[in-house]
């Protein structure tokens, strides 16, 4: 065989890598009962696959390939560790006629999209703690390295990788079970998954303030996460979700100028919003209201349709984003809703009824060291030419955000207020 | 699997309900381990008198030290434990969700370490 083929065989083998072995990998769970031995399956599946089809070409069907020969590999293994304990020898035997029973190849294409889901939602189980079902989600099911996922979020690889092994550890301990929740416990389950997916968009998003480039990918697999979640299991509060999150990411070049400082929803370019995301999002907008309950990521979703529909800022409908903040404060009643409505309120009545309605707020003594309370504050006051009260509270929220981008935005609004 | 299902709550708060709720909390505690029982899941179970009635030993350097009550500062103590069979954890929680104790405490959920060596009931 020459070098070019082998060369060539190399490259499809990483091309099916790419596409195929999360599915590999979740189907080998279940096959296996454990993700250590698992992915140490997977990964001796991929070796000899680079050897094989270089020699007798690529098989017809390489996903199912990879999980045989993962599973004969991990079989394999473990009778050669049965010479040294010797409760591997059952186990081995055990998954040996669990396999010839089952026609694994023959059934392989009709269960392994639940595969995907049981891997979905054992990574994001509720007896992890949210940190581990974060870092379970993108190592297994998006299959980053630990150190891209350090990278993201500013931690040390080893504090990432010790919540890997003890998440894992949890699962097999406490017994998780790889499976796809009953009706009954679906909507919890899903409240969770999509919780994992809407964090780690916004540690991408609003990172994208902030100088690392590796953590806005975060919003990418986020946004790939919803894909497959959706084509997975298209229940209309993960359509709801992708859809928001397709919104705020189709603003995401025009969120900061070139110097990176940032720009407001109002004097962003709009003609530089991505039409091709506006128009996904919009259509799942639709799915998911058409499907009847509405839940809280549908309507914020739906609120930033209106938005992304305004061709210039003061065409924006203030009236329909008012009547969904009503909606989502029925839903989920919470004091940053409550902000995010007064705003709205302020552009359609005039920043003194907007301004009452915060005050309101923070007379409740809620919001109290919430930044963005204060800089909608302070931004009111000064659209009324209440210069002084409005530079306390652009003080206030200057010493409650740590942002650089955003301190550099309120600065400037301070001097221009002198 | 076993599983230790630890029941906890806050004592006062327990004897504050009316000697009907309690009863009835208790009665369907005993129709649960009935339950269990029938789907083979039941190992034991049982309420603990509370906390006030507690000893603390220790042996520290061969000798013993016997305290009273217990030595941590919560307001939820354990109240009672159910010993169960279940498949994984997720059904160990279906069953936790079923304690009348997780209406006013909480419900520990802990996978029991299976060793060789110990006697048989």
């Amino acid at each position: 065989m020459s070098d070019g083929t082998i060369k060539q065989v190399s490259e499809v083998v990483d091309e099916i890598y790419r596409s195929e072995s999360r599915q590999v990998l979740a189907t080998l769970i279940r096959l296996l009962g454990d993700f250590d031995t698992a992915e140490e399956a997977l990964h001796e599946a991929f070796a000899v696959a680079v050897d094989q089809w270089s020699r007798d070409g690529v098989p017809a069907n390489p996903r199912a390939w990879l999980v045989s020969t993962g599973r004969f590999k991990a079989i394999d293994g473990m009778r050669r560790r049965a010479r040294f304990d010797a409760s591997l020898v059952e186990l081995a035997k055990q998954l040996e006629s669990q396999f010839s029973t089952s026609h694994v190849e023959e059934r392989e294409d009709e269960i392994v999209e639940d595969d995907r889901l049981r891997l979905i939602f054992t990574c994001c189980h509720p007896a992890l703690s949210s940190e581990a079902q974060i870092a379970m989600t993108l190592r297994e099911i998006c299959g980053l390295t630990t150190e891209e996922i350090a990278c993201a979020f500013l931690t040390k690889p080893s504090t990432v990788a010790q919540r890997i092994v003890r998440a894992k550890a949890k699962i097999r301990e406490a017994r998780i079970p790889y499976e796809v929740p009953s009706e009954k416990e679906l909507p919890d389950r899903l409240d969770a998954v999509l919780r994992v997916m809407y964090l780690v968009f916004n540690e991408g998003y609003s990172a994208s303030l902030g100088e690392s480039l590796t953590r806005h990918d975060l919003s990418s697999e986020a946004i790939r996460l919803g894909r497959l979640l959706i084509e997975l299991l298209p229940e209309p509060e993960a359509l709801g979700l992708l859809a928001l999150m397709l919104l705020h990411d189709s603003r995401r070049k025009t969120r900061t100028s070139p110097s990176g400082e940032l720009v407001l929803l109002e004097d962003q370019d709009r003609s530089l919003w991505n039409r091709e995301q506006i128009t996904e999002g919009l259509s799942l907008v639709q799915q998911a209201i058409s499907r009847g309950v509405v839940g809280s990521y549908t309507l914020q979703a739906a609120i930033a349709a209106i938005h992304a529909q305004a061709s210039r800022s003061v065409e924006t409908d203030w009236t329909q984003i008012i009547g969904l903040y009503d909606l989502l404060m029925q839903v989920e009643p919470s004091p940053v809703i409550e902000l995010n409505r007064a705003v709205a309120v302020a552009m359609r009545d005039g920043p003194l009824v907007g301004l009452s309605l915060i005050d309101a707020i923070l007379a409740r003594g809620d919001l109290q060291n919430y930044h963005l309370v204060h800089a909608a504050r302070a931004d009111l006051c000064r659209r009324l030419e209440r210069t002084a009260e409005a530079r306390v509270s652009y003080e206030r929220a200057l010493s409650l955000t740590k942002q650089d981008p955003e301190r550099r935005f309120l600065h400037r609004r301070l001097t221009e207020l002198r | 699997m076993k599983y230790l299902l630890l029941v906890h709550h806050d004592e006062e708060a327990f004897n504050e309900l009316s000697e009907t709720t309690r009863k009835e909390m208790l009665e369907e505690s005993v129709e649960l381990t009935h339950q269990l029982h029938a789907n083979g899941q039941y190992l034991n179970a049982s309420p603990l008198h509370p906390a006030s009635t507690a000893m603390i030993v220790q042996v520290r350097g061969g000798k013993q030290f016997v305290t009273d009550g217990p030595f941590v500062e919560t307001r939820e103590q354990v109240a009672g434990y159910f010993l169960i069979n279940a498949q994984d954890l997720n059904e160990a929680v279906r069953i936790a969700s079923h304690v009348p104790g997780a209406r006013i405490g909480t419900v520990e959920v802990r996978p029991v370490v299976e060793i060789t060596g110990l006697p048989t009931t």
